[in-house]
């Protein structure tokens, strides 16, 4: 079972075909993380392949996710952006920005006493459209943006 | 094994902000040497925050996130004595762990 599970990962969409049985304790994920790497979404190279792979059909624009971010980056190689969410029942934050190589940078998940809150420290590779994310715990996804003007671009550094 | 992840917990009320500095070199693999080899991706690619071993933040990170990253968190109702743990794991396996005790 264990080296089934192993290749079936490996499978790349396959894996995406699984992953809803991952909450429903049918596959257990090892270590002490709770979700695999999403390896499909991570990896994709344009924003809407990194989005179809995220997830992310019928997305909401909604202004209670705010994002806190400088207008001008000086430096590319390291631009801290504030993310916060005010809907109700906010299970995870992902940041995508969409002119990087991979735009896909983040997804964060929270639960217990934690806040859908999270500073982050990004690359970013030229001037982009940075998004943020909400899943909610019913599954409805809202989407936030949030233009990064970069002087200098962070991928050779 | 890396570097010991620094984590500090500023509680203010019923908010405590929570700073992880996790020392890693978040290494893109596009980058080449002075050789003009590329240089291997080396990133961490999960990590997790636990509060009284209890999960509380599961994060998934790609190759775009800075290197030597600083995190901050929020949560709510954590008190002087509560145990916060982080883990993480790179892309070549490597993990660490640490725990402070809020004080």
């Amino acid at each position: 079972m264990f080296k089934l599970r192993r290749r079936l990962l490996k499978g790349g969409s396959v894996a995406t075909l699984l992953s809803p049985l991952v909450g429903t304790g049918l596959l257990t994920p090892t270590g002490v993380f709770a979700t695999e790497w999403n390896r499909n979404a991570f990896a994709a190279r344009n924003i809407n392949d990194a989005l179809k792979a995220y997830g992310s059909a019928n997305t909401t624009e909604s202004r209670d996710i705010l994002i806190n971010a400088p207008e001008i980056a000086e430096n590319g190689a390291k631009v801290e952006i504030e993310i916060s969410s005010n809907i109700e029942n906010t299970r995870s934050l992902a940041i995508f920005a969409d002119k990087n190589p991979t735009p896909l940078a983040a997804i964060m998940e929270f639960s217990g006493p934690a806040l859908p809150y999270a500073r982050v420290q990004l690359k970013l590779a030229e001037t982009t459209r940075v998004r943020t994310m909400v899943k909610t715990l019913d599954g409805k996804t809202y989407v936030a943006f949030r233009e990064i003007k970069v002087t200098l671009g962070g991928c050779g550094a | 094994m890396g570097e010991p992840i620094k984590i500090r917990a500023q509680i203010k009320g019923e908010i405590t902000e929570i700073r992880i500095l996790m020392q890693h070199p978040m290494e893109t693999g596009q980058r080449k040497d002075e050789d003009g080899q590329t240089l291997a991706a080396h990133f961490i690619q999960s990590f997790s925050v636990s509060h009284n071993s209890k999960p509380m933040i599961d994060g998934q990170l790609n190759t775009s996130i800075a290197k030597n990253p600083l995190f901050a968190f929020k949560a709510r109702g954590i008190k002087t004595g509560d145990k916060l743990t982080v883990n993480w794991q790179d892309n070549t396996g490597d993990k660490r762990q640490d725990e402070i005790t809020v004080s």
